[in-house]
């Protein structure tokens, strides 16, 4: 291609990802307009940029509340989930006999099931647990913890199974020798190695977590444990009508996400494509 | 190799059990248990009894007339959601593959609301669909194409399309081109310099390498659009008048809306088997046209 019709190619493609964007925008200069405004020139940039509508969308989403929960509950479910699968795939790998191949066939066939089968019964499993065991599963950020680990295991396992598959056994070896235990050889040794397919396990994770509703749903009744999808669920509830508001407490849930994907873009890109391709 | 010992079988134990434990008691139990309650018939309050009906549920979801609609929209979705996110898919990673200088700012764009959760989009384009289109009709005259998406079933049912489209496409878009960039540039050349020009180069070396990738991709989108939930929730609620009721959300309804609790559990076996046959005969023909080179 020439000069000119790289330019023409360069504009129509960047003309086509703003038009594809649009939805956003649209989302944004709503967010500032107000009701009289917004319908008659639903599609103008604002008049003014007034930030009424974030601080009434904070404070009837809780979004602070809502942030901190999304976060605390994303990030430990991910650790966990890191670190008992990385642990479990190892040993499945580096152990060759027959349990290690029945427990990882049974992990990969699971990730069939979808969750509207599991729901239920899993609801009335933590219910027993909670009164049998007295272990508080239900309307607790522990137990929808403990439920993200358990449904997020079987990918996670079947990522690093097929990653430490091809890491050489070697060092392991010398490690053992030289007299380091097992746990030893996977913290210094194995684990290290694992970072690219901990950081692809970990950004498709956070993904999963940050934005699932019916889990949280399920499991979480209490307003002050609300996650961001679930407090944006009861703001629609209540304020359908009132689109400007609507707009601006929908903004707010996708700052973090934006801020997310600007500080780890080349991690997010490279992971999903690696997370889709195993 | 390292014989199995006796404290080689106990670090074993303290590697996997932790996983296990959490593993088998949030997936493995609820499953096998899930089957159970899809004999007896049962309204969730733990009070009352469970009774033991044998295989009256799977009977009765086949006499299900909501149910059966809801299998019948699921599949008009998931065929119409397939095509379109491909194509979309495949044509950005075609275009973000030209080496231009604003590929991967396009790029960048493209992907971003696969980032966004299903329910926060579905509210984003509840807006556009009612408001935004309302205005657009008024505004241009046009009012066949910009009306009011959601009241009607057919147009409800597109809607949710688009947005899925909206949420998946970039996704596909970056399966598509780690493939492409697989794909060694020499044959390309050498397809050039013979002559064959950009249709030709595109069916007869591109597409056909980049079966892998198209049988990723059709897996995603199948099991992603056929267990949808969040989008059809937030976006027609399975409104308007169940109409774009789709088979994850007649199943949520059976079970906690009206608590029939069994019915609504054979129903999620069915969507379970469903699933995992679908998927599966995907796969299964599509590596079969996977070529080497």
């Amino acid at each position: 291609m020439n000069r000119t019709s790289r330019m023409s190619a360069s504009t129509l493609l960047i003309l086509l990802a703003l038009a594809f964007l649009s939805p956003i925008y649209l989302m944004l200069v709503n967010s500032f307009k107000d009701r009289a405004e917004l319908y008659k020139s639903a599609l103008a940039l604002p008049k003014s940029f007034s930030f009424q509508y974030y601080s009434k969308a904070m404070e009837k989403m809780s979004f602070a509340t809502a942030f901190g929960n999304s976060l605390f509950i994303t990030v430990v479910s991910v650790i966990f989930v890191v670190v008992l699968a990385s642990m479990t795939a190892w040993m499945l790998v580096r152990t060759d006999n027959k349990l290690s191949q029945i427990i990882f066939l049974t992990f990969v066939s699971t990730m069939l099931i979808p969750f509207q089968t599991l729901m239920m019964p899993l609801m009335q499993v933590m219910d027993w647990i909670r009164g049998t065991l007295h272990i508080p599963m239900l309307n607790t950020r522990g137990g929808l913890i403990y439920m993200n680990v358990g449904f997020h295991a079987s990918m996670a396992v079947f990522l690093y199974h097929g990653f430490i598959k091809s890491v050489p056994v070697a060092l392991e070896e010398a490690a053992t020798l030289d007299g380091c235990s097992k746990f030893g050889v996977f913290w210094r040794i194995v684990f290290p190695m694992l970072k690219t397919i901990t950081i692809t396990v970990a950004i498709l994770d956070v993904i999963a977590m940050w934005n699932d509703y019916l889990l949280p749903s399920l499991t979480l009744s209490d307003k002050a444990l609300r996650t961001i999808p679930l407090s944006t669920f009861y703001f629609f509830g209540e304020f359908t009508i009132q689109w400007n508001l609507a707009m601006a407490g929908l903004t707010l849930t996708i700052i973090p996400v934006v801020v997310f994907y600007m500080f780890a873009q080349k991690y997010i890109i490279k992971g999903i494509a690696a997370g889709a391709v195993k | 190799m390292i014989l199995l010992t006796k404290s080689n079988k106990g670090w074993f134990a303290l590697f996997t059990v932790p996983l296990l434990l959490v593993f088998t008691t949030v997936v493995i139990i609820p499953f096998i248990i899930g089957i159970g309650y899809s004999f007896v018939s049962w309204d969730g309050i733990p009070a009352n009894p469970k009774v033991f009906v044998g295989l009256d549920n799977y009977i009765e979801l086949l006499k299900d007339d909501r149910f059966l609609t809801s299998a019948w929209h699921t599949i008009e979705f998931t065929v119409l959601a397939l095509v379109l996110v491909n194509v979309l898919g495949l044509a950005f990673s075609l275009l973000v593959t030209m080496k231009l200088r604003i590929s991967n700012a396009a790029r960048t764009m493209f992907f971003l609301p696969n980032l966004i959760g299903g329910l926060i989009l579905g509210y984003i384009w509840q807006f556009i669909f009612t408001d935004v289109f309302k205005f657009l009709g008024d505004k241009t005259g046009w009012d066949s194409l910009f009306f009011n998406w959601l009241i009607h079933p057919q147009s409800a049912l597109y809607a949710m399309v688009i947005v899925f489209t909206w949420q998946m496409a970039g996704y596909t878009m970056i399966i598509y081109i780690a493939g492409i960039q697989g794909i060694p540039d020499e044959l390309g050349e050498a397809a050039r310099v013979d002559g064959a020009n950009l249709w030709q180069r595109l069916t007869k070396i591109v597409f056909p390498l980049l079966m892998p990738s198209f049988t990723i991709c059709l897996f995603l989108t199948l099991s992603g659009a056929f267990k949808i939930f969040d989008v059809n929730l937030s976006l027609t609620k399975g409104g308007p008048n169940n109409a774009t009721e789709l088979f994850a959300m007649n199943i949520f309804n059976e079970i906690f809306g009206y608590g029939h609790y069994g019915l609504g559990q054979a129903k999620a076996i069915v969507f379970f088997i469903l699933v995992a046959a679908v998927t599966l005969t995907q796969v299964i023909i599509t590596k079969k046209k996977e070529v080497q080179y």
